[in-house]
């Protein structure tokens, strides 16, 4: 409590000194800013195998996201100038814990946004921690964020492992995929997804008659010898848990050995579009995949893909939408706590509902932090089917909020207030 | 058994790769004692140029197999005149540094045009089909990657071994003085030799892009395992490059077979033993290397 005192008078002072960085809001209520400005850092993959899906776009959609949240609320909506940090975190977690560490202190950012690669996501939420600062994780999988390494500053906005494998797991198991062999990068992120694939393959009534761990990074691009294990243990069901440029190596040779051709089924654990423009549409036309978003699932999404798509050339990827939506998000979470004081922050989203042009029937869950909304089953279309360029997907169903996320009872996540 | 067999193709087919690569870095450093850092990136020039041969211009596999190593073979000579020339004087730190220079300039130029995702290219059509195997079909392009680096590694040791073109170049290699008393020309090969090792990285780009994702990052990982095959082959050693490259592909796909984690780990923990039991490698002489 004397803290926050203490934290609100420096405020006041610094306010006055910089001629008043003081917003009116709609309710008419004002937003002080602790240090005069807004600091939002994004922290990403901008040279690896990652920086296509999130990267230097990324950092674009959450410009956007503030430059459109000003044309609504006008200049002064957060009461001072906002700012956006970017640092490349070349998927290290000791890089990443390093730049967050310098943003939170000597730029003092007020919040860190992005991150994929799990190592790196999970390194970032010891420093928020640490640091009592924000941090709104958008392109990690892993299910830690919300579960061992949960704490008070962290939330998980776009998708986890437990999604993916409720979706793609569940549903390629029901329609008949029953024995599975699991190949995945041998990192934080592909241990969560094949830890969540087998349960949720087990739980579908299916097996999992191996799994197998690739390198990563993998330096050759080769995963024939896995391949050739699968022709050997013959699986109906290939489940790869690869992302980015891995997965792109492992569907070219999946279609190179013609494992299709013996009823072995490809499941993928996460697609992005940037992956489908690498293979070619119709090396993938079929291929059943769990996303949190599409960007022509609807108008209000196409609204956003085609402003995106005047900016930056390209269709959004869901990590793109999700960064800006989380952007914006915060940025409300501060209006109404009329201050960007972290602790005020968390008080404003824990428990909010909403939704927005990227998350449907949102729920940030108090108890852990998860950003609770509906997901999709997508099927890559074929190329003759497409419209556009970028026409990739549609989408099959939807699974609701609920079951998308994990019970909190398996979360395994104790926050101390 | 058969598993094991099919395994072993596969083991072949990134000793292919690993063959073309340290035999082109061998030729370089055997005549210009350059430790060329720059060859992945040209590696991978050779597969973007594949990829634009078909995409901008709809030349298919076959002639971009001998267009795309002459383009950056000539690429490659130009790079030597302008700037690799001029540190031959000096401590091969700075060519090393030069080259890896190069190498990030030459990644992060494709980068900017064509992002990290990687460009779809496809088999030729010749290829496409497979070659029943009992438990996989395995893709006829694979056997003709084994048998067309094969060939060219052999053509290449011949040129060297049994020419009179190959004759001057191992001269120029080990005595670089009394080859030029003997009225030969030795500056003249510099340059073409330099621009045939590079040409050898870009065949090799061309062959890894119906197989592996077309990034620009693809050279940049399979570069550091050319080294370490080099060094196993034996520095500047053209046969030790071409054997230590199969020998490393085969024994890291047998590796992955028992446990995926041991691939990467094999070439250099093989460098290692080699460096310990026989430091110039498994076919060098100490005496060239000085």
């Amino acid at each position: 409590m004397k803290r926050a005192i203490a934290g609100s008078l420096v405020a006041l002072l610094l306010s006055a000194a910089c001629g008043g960085g003081t917003g009116a809001g709609p309710s008419g209520g004002t937003v002080t800013l602790t240090d005069g400005k807004l600091v939002i850092a994004v922290i990403n993959d901008q040279s690896g195998v990652y920086a296509d899906l999130s990267g230097k776009n990324a950092v674009e959609a959450v410009k956007m996201a503030v430059e459109d949240f000003k044309a609504k609320y006008g200049d002064n909506a957060l009461g001072g100038s906002v700012e956006v940090l970017t640092a490349d975190h070349q998927n290290k977690a000791d890089v990443a814990q390093q730049k967050a560490q310098e943003f939170y202190e000597r730029s003092y950012a007020d919040l860190i946004l992005d991150v994929p690669t799990s190592s790196a996501a999970l390194a970032i939420a010891d420093v928020a921690k640490a640091q009592k600062k924000l941090y709104i994780n958008v392109t990690a999988a892993t299910t830690d964020l919300t579960g061992k390494s949960c704490n008070k500053y962290t939330f998980h906005y776009a998708y986890d492992t437990y999604m993916l494998a409720q979706g793609t797991g569940i549903t390629v198991t029901q329609q008949g995929g029953k024995s599975w062999y699991i190949i995945y990068p041998n990192y934080a992120f592909g241990q969560d997804m094949e830890k969540s694939f087998r349960q949720a393959v087990i739980a579908a009534g299916g097996n999992v008659i191996q799994s197998d761990g690739s390198p990563f990074p993998n330096t050759t691009g080769d995963f024939s010898s896995l391949l050739l294990k699968a022709g050997q243990l013959k699986p109906q069901v290939l489940g790869a848990m690869q992302a980015g440029g891995d997965l792109v190596n492992v569907v070219k040779q999946y279609n190179e050995f013609k494992l299709k051709d013996q009823n072995i089924k490809l499941a993928v654990g996460l697609l992005f579009d940037t992956d489908i423009t690498a293979l070619g549409q119709d090396a993938l036309a079929g291929t059943v995949y769990t996303t949190p978003w599409l960007w022509n699932m609807d108008e209000q999404s196409k609204t956003f893909a085609d402003k995106f798509l005047k900016r930056t050339g390209i269709r959004p990827t869901f990590a793109h939408a999700g960064n800006y939506s989380a952007a914006w998000q915060y940025m409300e979470a501060i209006r109404r706590a009329g201050s960007d004081d972290a602790d005020a922050v968390v008080k404003q989203l824990e428990g909010y509902k909403f939704s927005d042009f990227f998350i449907r029937n949102g729920f940030v869950r108090p108890e852990d932090h998860w950003v609770q909304h509906d997901a999709l089953i997508a099927q890559v279309k074929p190329k003759s089917e497409a419209k556009e360029t970028f026409d990739y997907s549609k989408v099959v169903s939807t699974i609701a909020a609920e079951k998308a996320s994990r019970p909190l009872s398996e979360a395994g996540c104790s926050m101390s207030k | 058994m058969e598993y094991i067999a099919l395994q072993l193709f596969n083991g072949l087919v990134n000793g292919s790769f690993y063959a073309l690569l340290s035999l082109g870095l061998a030729v370089i450093f055997g005549v210009l004692r350059v430790v060329n850092f720059a060859h992945g990136a040209l590696y991978m020039l050779g597969a973007f140029a594949a990829y634009l041969l078909l995409q901008d211009f709809g030349v298919g596999f076959w002639p971009a197999l001998v267009l795309a190593p002459i383009g950056i073979g000539i690429a490659g000579m130009v790079l030597e005149r302008l700037l690799i020339r001029r540190l031959y004087g000096l401590d091969p730190l700075y060519n090393f540094l030069l080259t890896f220079g190069l190498t990030l300039m030459i990644q992060d130029g494709v980068r900017l045009r064509y992002g990290l995702q990687g460009q779809p290219y496809p088999a030729p059509a010749e290829l496409a089909g497979s070659v029943s195997a009992g438990l996989v079909a395995y893709p006829a392009y694979r056997l003709f990657v084994i048998a067309f680096s094969i060939v060219v590694c052999v053509a290449v040791w011949y040129v060297i071994e049994r020419t009179r073109l190959g004759m001057i170049v191992r001269a120029a290699t080990e005595r670089p003085e009394l080859t030029r008393a003997l009225g030969i020309n030795v500056d003249r090969w510099v340059t073409p030799v330099f621009g045939f090792g590079v040409a050898l990285a870009a065949l090799g780009g061309v062959l890894a892009a119906p197989m592996r994702n077309v990034s620009p990052l693809m050279g940049s990982e399979l570069i550091i395992f050319a080294f370490a095959v080099v060094v196993i082959g034996g520095m500047g050693s053209i046969a030790g490059a071409v054997v230590a490259g199969f020998l490393v592909g085969v024994l890291a796909s047998l590796a992955a077979v028992f446990n995926p984690a041991l691939e990467n780990v094999v070439a250099f923990a093989l460098m290692a033993i080699v460096l310990l039991v026989r430091p110039a490698g498994l076919f060098g002489s100490l005496e060239a290397r000085s």
